[in-house]
C-alpha cells in the first residue's frame, strides 16, 4: 500500500509528544497506519467511532476530564461533524485537534472524493477554524505541537490537513 | 411516570458522579431540583451527550458517569450506542428518558411513538444490560443498581410527554462548563472523590 508508514509514524509520534492520550478515529485509506499505531500503543485510549461527529463528544469529555485528545478523520468526516464542531466545540470552548486527510485535492484519482475536496477549505474558513497543512515531514512534529498549543490556548478547534505529499509514498 | 419524579428518585445517587444531560426538559428539571457542580447540561449538539459521557468515562475510569439522555437525542446518534457497546466502560450508566416526542419543539412524535424500541436497539448494539422501565419503583431500583454496578447499562425510562413551564436556567453554559471541568479535576491527593 503506498500510504506512507514512515510519515504516519512521524505524525503519530508527534501526537504522543504533544501529550495526546485519547484518539478518536474512523478509518480511511490514508489513516490506516496511524490508527494501527494508536491501536498498538497500550498507553493510548483509542476510540473507534461509527460516525465522526461522535469524536467531538469524546474529545469534549476527555478535555473536561483532563486529557488531551486528537481526532483522526477524512475530510468527509469533518463535513459530517460540522454540527458537533459548532454546537459543542465552538459553543462550549472545547479544544479540538483535528487531523484531517486532505482527500479530493490535487492528484486525487477517485472521483467520489473530489466534491468534498473542494468544500474542505472553504468550510474550515467559514467556521473560523485555524488550519495548517502537514506537508513537509521535517516540520510535522513542530506543527502538531503548535496546533495543540493553539487549540489548548484558544479553547477552539484547530485543523491540520494531512496532505497527499505527506501521506502518499512516492512510487519508485 | 413523570421524568421529574425519576430525577428526584435518583438525585441523591448522582452525588459525586459526572452527570451529563441533554438540553431541554431534562436539563431544566434536573437544574430545578438543585444545581450541583457535577451536573453538565449539554445545551445543543443533540446526540452527543452519550459520546461526551464515553469520553469522560474512558478518561477517568474511577469516576462514575451518568448520562441523562432522551429518545430524540439517542435517535440522532444510534451509531453511538455501538461505540458505547464496543468500549463498554463499567463506570458509565446511560439513562434515556423516552417520552416518544420532541417535547420542547412542539411535541411531535419520535420513532419510539411508532414502535422503535431503544432498549432493544441498545441490546442489539451490544449493550447486554439494557432494559425498559415504566414505573417509578422499577426505575429507581434499576437506576441505582446500574450506577452502583461496574457494568455499562442502558436504562430506557418511559415517561409522560410533560415538561417544565419555563426552560429558563440562571446558569450560563460557559459558567456550567468551567465549573464542571473544575469538578472533574483529579484530586491532588489521588483518586477522584
Amino acid at each position: 500500500m503506498p500510504v506512507s508508514e514512515r510519515h504516519s509514524k512521524l505524525v503519530y509520534d508527534a501526537l504522543v509528544a504533544a501529550g495526546v492520550e485519547v484518539v478518536s478515529a474512523l478509518p480511511e485509506t490514508w489513516l490506516v497506519h496511524l490508527i494501527r499505531l494508536a491501536e498498538d500503543d497500550p498507553a493510548m485510549i483509542l476510540v473507534r467511532l461509527a460516525k465522526e461527529e461522535e469524536g467531538v463528544g469524546v474529545s469534549a469529555g476527555a478535555h473536561l476530564a483532563g486529557r488531551k485528545s486528537a481526532m483522526l478523520m477524512q475530510n468527509h468526516g469533518l463535513l459530517q461533524s460540522v454540527n458537533g464542531i459548532v454546537s459543542l466545540a465552538q459553543l462550549y470552548k472545547i479544544p479540538l485537534l483535528m487531523l484531517v486527510s486532505d482527500r479530493g485535492h490535487l492528484g486525487e484519482p477517485d472521483p467520489w472524493q473530489t466534491a468534498g475536496g473542494r468544500a474542505t477549505r472553504p468550510i474550515l474558513d467559514a467556521l473560523g477554524i485555524v488550519t495548517d497543512e502537514l506537508r513537509d515531514p521535517g516540520t510535522v512534529q513542530l506543527q502538531v505541537a503548535r496546533g495543540m498549543t493553539l487549540a489548548q490556548a484558544s479553547l477552539a478547534p484547530v485543523a491540520l490537513l494531512l496532505t497527499r505529499d505527506l501521506m502518499w509514498e512516492a512510487l519508485a | 411516570m413523570e421524568r421529574i419524579r425519576c430525577l428526584e428518585a435518583i438525585y441523591d445517587e448522582l452525588a459525586g458522579c459526572a452527570v451529563v444531560t441533554i438540553m431541554g426538559a431534562v436539563a431544566v428539571e434536573l437544574y430545578s431540583l438543585g444545581h450541583r457542580p457535577n451536573f453538565f447540561y449539554l445545551e445543543h449538539a443533540m446526540g452527543l451527550a452519550s459520546s461526551m459521557g464515553l469520553g469522560i468515562a474512558l478518561s477517568q475510569p474511577q469516576r462514575k458517569v451518568v448520562v441523562l439522555d432522551g429518545d430524540g437525542s439517542v435517535l440522532m446518534n444510534l451509531g453511538g450506542l455501538t461505540t458505547l457497546a464496543r468500549y463498554a466502560p463499567g463506570n458509565l450508566t446511560h439513562i434515556v428518558f423516552d417520552n416518544q416526542s420532541l417535547l420542547s419543539v412542539g411535541g411531535f412524535p419520535t420513532a419510539t411513538a411508532t414502535g422503535s424500541d431503544l432498549a432493544g436497539i441498545a441490546r442489539a448494539a451490544g449493550i447486554a444490560k439494557a432494559a425498559t422501565v415504566t414505573d417509578l419503583a422499577s426505575f429507581r431500583a434499576s437506576a441505582v443498581a446500574a450506577i452502583d454496578a461496574d457494568e455499562l447499562a442502558c436504562l430506557v425510562a418511559k415517561v409522560e410527554p410533560v415538561g417544565p413551564k419555563s426552560f429558563h436556567m440562571d446558569l450560563h453554559l460557559l459558567e456550567n462548563r468551567f465549573e464542571f471541568q473544575r469538578f472533574l479535576r483529579p484530586d491532588p491527593q489521588g483518586a477522584p472523590s
